[in-house]
């Protein structure tokens, strides 16, 4: 019913509230609505308390909001956190319990120096072992590669194929952290972080903060002339240890959540007009290309190399510059790959407009794969 | 069979670490199948191995298996 986002990057001089505030005030004067509306508050968040030194975060974006009262709730699934936040709203409100449910993810990640980051992300691993052993999340992307183009002769173009498409995307948001248009050439050549990832392969580490304003659909016209509807939404979970899991090439929670969520749309892979996907490394879209249904196992590097997956493919895969390019803000990831597709939904995507954009989907992954959210949405 | 060998099921060598793992870069990591059963995540001393090498666990240091490339 209404969106509202920060731009991210590296703001030195704002700190997780006033981002969260500005993504919130701009979604509620989006929805036409104001703070005594809101029956519920939910944000999405993942390390507040290890980057910036702040518990209790609901209320306390809530009440700067000037929301009083209602229920306010943190939701933490690592990068999944404001996917998760928002499929708990959506539940609330498809149950009755709530009409008007205000969604923020935030995260305020550049106050701390990039090792200090590293560390706090690596706590979304095991940390009694794959973590203790020297992981890193970029290792253990990185594993996921090499296992990848072991069993299915994935290659480091296929990888670089990702990072220039999400970038070339990117250079056309104003939003996003990174605008810069990069070539294969580049893109293979990048400061190796872990073999086979070099920086090219990784997103960015961002602030910034995006919303999301939710109600039964019977209400729409009170918000907006353009609403966009729910049409599925599923959240899944797997093993947080990537050695636990039988196969670390695909991701089970994807295809769970996917599952659900294709089957409470009612449609498949095939009518999915545009996606959002969570490009945290580029392995991580060729992987979800395949869960996803988008490309058979094995082939998303081909498919994304074929150009497939570009602005001017069949199949759309961030236009917004995905993680990559527009930012990985991890808390607020999963809320503002909802915002882009809205804006792609209601035309309003500017110079990266893609003509078919009736259905979109969102995959929102947290860990190396423990939970997923797969939204679906649809413009009524 | 022995929890102490196993093969490579898959490795990276880390080059970007936490601040508590910043003097051994670069460095490498792997997940072993064991041949007793099982997965685990460890370091790799001496030669670098690949995807199916046969390693032997040569020491466990702070709960951290430390595997070398065997055969």
């Amino acid at each position: 019913m209404g969106i509202g986002k920060t731009p991210f990057g590296a703001f030195p001089g704002r700190d997780l509230r006033s981002l969260a505030v500005e993504a919130g005030e701009k979604c509620l004067t989006s929805g036409h609505t104001d703070p005594s509306q809101i029956d519920a508050f939910f944000l999405g968040n993942f390390a507040g308390p290890s980057f910036v030194g702040q518990n209790h975060l609901a209320p306390y974006v809530s009440t700067a909001l000037g929301i009083q009262g209602v229920p306010a709730t943190r939701v933490e699934a690592a990068c999944a956190s404001s996917g998760s936040a928002l499929f708990h709203a959506y539940t609330g409100v498809a149950s009755g319990v709530y009409d008007t449910v205000l969604v923020i993810g935030v995260e305020k990640m550049t106050s701390q120096p990039t090792p200090r980051v590293t560390e706090i992300l690596a706590g979304a691993g095991d940390c009694a072992g794959e973590i203790k052993a020297g992981s890193t999340f970029a290792s253990l992307f990185a594993m996921i590669a090499r296992r990848h183009m072991h069993e299915f002769g994935t290659t480091r173009e296929h990888l670089a194929a990702v990072a220039v498409k999400n970038h070339a995307n990117g250079a056309l948001n104003p939003d996003a952290q990174m605008r810069k248009v990069i070539t294969i050439e580049q893109a293979m050549a990048g400061k190796p972080i872990a073999d086979p990832l070099n920086l090219y392969d990784c997103s960015l580490i961002s602030d910034g903060a995006a919303a999301v304003l939710i109600a039964p659909a019977g209400r729409a016209a009170e918000f907006t002339d353009k609403p966009v509807r729910v049409l599925g939404i599923a959240q899944a979970s797997d093993f947080v240890a990537l050695d636990q899991k039988p196969d670390i090439t695909t991701f089970p929670a994807v295809r769970r959540a996917s599952a659900k969520a294709y089957r409470m749309a009612g449609v498949g892979p095939a009518d999915i007009q545009l996606a959002e996907l969570h490009d945290c490394f580029t392995i991580a879209e060729i992987v979800a290309i395949e869960d996803l249904g988008f490309a058979p196992r094995g082939q998303g590097g081909p498919f994304t190399l074929a150009g497939h997956t570009a602005r001017t493919g069949d199949k759309p895969i961030n236009t917004s510059g995905g993680l990559k390019s527009k930012g990985h803000p991890v808390g607020a990831t999963g809320v503002a790959q909802i915002c882009d597709l809205v804006l792609q939904m209601r035309c309003e995507a500017g110079e990266r407009q893609v003509p078919r954009h009736s259905l979109g989907l969102a995959q929102n992954l947290g860990g190396s794969g423990a939970t997923c959210v797969v939204t679906i949405l649809g413009t009524v | 069979m022995s929890d102490a060998t196993g093969t490579i099921y898959t490795e990276t060598v880390v080059h970007s670490a936490t601040e508590a793992f910043a003097p051994d870069v670069p460095y490498q990591t792997a997940i072993v199948a064991l041949d007793s059963g099982g997965r685990v995540t460890g370091r790799i001393s001496g030669e670098r191995v690949r995807i199916d090498d046969r390693v032997a666990r040569v020491e466990i240091r702070d709960g951290v298996p430390f595997f070398r490339k065997i055969g």
